[in-house]
């Protein structure tokens, strides 16, 4: 692998920037692996690499049906967090914040990780209780959080209209100062390079058609390029996770959904935090291009259209406004849909399925990006040693027999 | 943006409705017998269909009054509407 450093970019600048060489190999897929991921979005590279990184395991296919950073990796509104509610989840995200602080110098990419904080408001008396609550149960899990009242929203974030007169007026929020933004596509781009330079077969344009199974053991996929063996096959399909169930024939308790995002026309820097708001339901922050970034809610019914309907961009965009008068004015550039598996808790399925070998990872609803590096580590973890990470363990597909549910539906910071 | 016949009312856009997922799902007549995980299966697993899909709505606007759809989930194509007590279309070949 080719190492990006200060120094390499002053030499390859003396040629042109002419002689940079593929960031991962156009590979094609060969017979048999140790393991294969089907679906090659974040959390697949971020499987792939730390299967590779961490256990030793490189003899790894991650088969994509598109190309690298077409899906959800690159939809999504870039925020990154960890102030969940429950216990499992407050573990689950700050080990995945953790590893976004050094995620950087481990992959030698740059994903521009930036922790310029981000508050949650709270619009009523229910909402202030359930939001200090939430900072209690997050300084005692060991994740920064603050509660900040009006006027301290007002100091952190001056462009909050905090008037009273508001319909939903805000009355104070939470802030988690370690939380941010990150480059959604250098994610990508960065675990796919690290898991290549490590031996990893990055296959696009390769969609898994079916499971091979024998005697409730899996032995392999069908691909649109062919079969491909392995002992152990680990599904991480954001959006189509119950398509890829199905085909393996086991059943998910998950509902494929539209999630809208938008983008302003670029402005010069005013939002330096990022802005969330469940209530009113809007989430906003500034890019480094200076665009808005602005998500909400999914559309109501499900669909795997990657389009969403034009009165949820109208709510959100009347609690942007409400929130911030003074982009009244923009105009909105592009907006475009992602598919989401939501799940009855609102919490991720990571772990085992009910055919021997097989693995899935999803269902991470509207807030998976933030986990991308968490889902991978401990996703990676389960599959090399044939059992839950402990980490993963709680979100198992059982907890749905056993009632064990990781309820975080209104619990998380927003809904999902 | 959708544009839903409403069984009762007639065509009405999407904003008057809620969406209530997937339909025809019967709650077991013997629920006490069932294993936990026939009631996780009655409960929580969906066919989350990819292709033609039968849905509830309830015109939350209007007459209030449920019905189901015969949605397609790619491309949101509405072939039918009908009362709660209707039988779902046959599948077809291919989604």
């Amino acid at each position: 692998m080719q190492r990006f450093s200060a120094f390499a970019l002053l030499a390859k600048s003396l040629g042109g920037h002419q002689g940079w060489s593929r960031q991962w190999r156009l590979a094609t897929p060969k017979d048999a692996y140790d393991v294969v991921i089907v679906g090659g979005g974040g959390h697949g590279l971020a499987t792939a690499y730390y299967l590779a990184r961490n256990h030793g395991i490189t003899n790894v296919a991650v088969l994509e049906k598109g190309w690298l950073g077409g899906g959800n990796v690159a939809r999504n509104t870039t925020i990154v967090r960890s102030n969940y509610l429950w216990d499992e989840s407050a573990a689950l995200y700050e080990h995945s914040l953790k590893l976004w602080e050094d995620l950087s110098q481990d992959l030698n990419y740059n994903v521009m990780l930036s922790q310029r904080g981000v508050l949650n408001l709270a619009h009523s008396l229910q909402e202030v209780r359930d939001s200090r609550r939430r900072v209690y149960a997050n300084q005692l899990n060991g994740v920064d959080a603050e509660w900040l009242d009006r006027g301290g929203v007002k100091v952190f974030c001056p462009l909050i209209n905090t008037d009273e007169s508001l319909r939903y007026p805000v009355l104070g929020a939470t802030l988690q100062r370690r939380a941010g933004t990150a480059r959604h596509d250098a994610v990508a781009w960065g675990f796919a390079r690290a898991a290549d330079s490590r031996g990893v077969d990055i296959v696009e344009n390769c969609e898994v058609t079916g499971f091979d199974i024998q005697g409730g053991r899996v032995t392999g996929v069908q691909t649109t390029r062919g079969a491909i063996r392995a002992p152990k096959v680990a599904i991480v399909v954001a959006g189509h996770g119950s398509v890829m169930a199905e085909r393996a024939g086991f059943r998910l308790p998950l509902e494929s959904h539209p999630l809208q995002a938008l983008v302003s026309e670029p402005i010069k820097p005013v939002l330096d935090c990022v802005v969330m708001s469940n209530a009113v339901h809007v989430y906003v922050s500034q890019s480094d291009k200076g665009e808005l970034v602005i998500g909400a809610g999914i559309d109501s019914y499900n669909s795997y259209a990657q389009r969403g309907s034009l009165p949820v961009v109208t709510s959100q965009l009347g609690a942007l406004i409400a929130l911030f008068p003074m982009f009244s004015r923009l105009k909105m550039m592009r907006n475009w849909g992602g598919i989401v598996d939501v799940s009855p808790d609102a919490s991720p399925i990571v772990g085992k399925t009910p055919i021997d070998g097989l693995y899935f990872n999803g269902g991470w609803g509207t807030g998976g990006f933030k986990a991308t590096p968490g889902s991978g580590h401990i996703f990676a973890h389960t599959i090399a040693h044939e059992d839950p990470h402990p980490l993963a363990a709680p979100f198992n597909l059982d907890r749905f027999s056993t009632g064990a549910l990781v309820d975080e539906h209104g619990a998380a910071a927003v809904a999902h | 943006m959708l544009l839903i016949d409403c069984p009762h009312c007639g065509p009405r856009d999407e904003t008057e409705f809620h969406a209530g997922g997937e339909a025809h799902i019967a709650r077991p007549e013997k629920a006490a017998e069932l294993t936990d995980a026939q009631w996780a299966d009655y409960l929580f697993m969906r066919s989350n269909t990819k292709g033609w899909f039968a849905e509830r709505w309830v015109h939350a606007a209007g007459c209030r009054r449920w019905f189901n759809v015969e949605r397609h989930t790619v491309t949101h194509e509405i072939r039918r509407t009908y009362p709660m007590a209707g039988a779902p279309t046959e599948p077809e070949e291919g989604p």
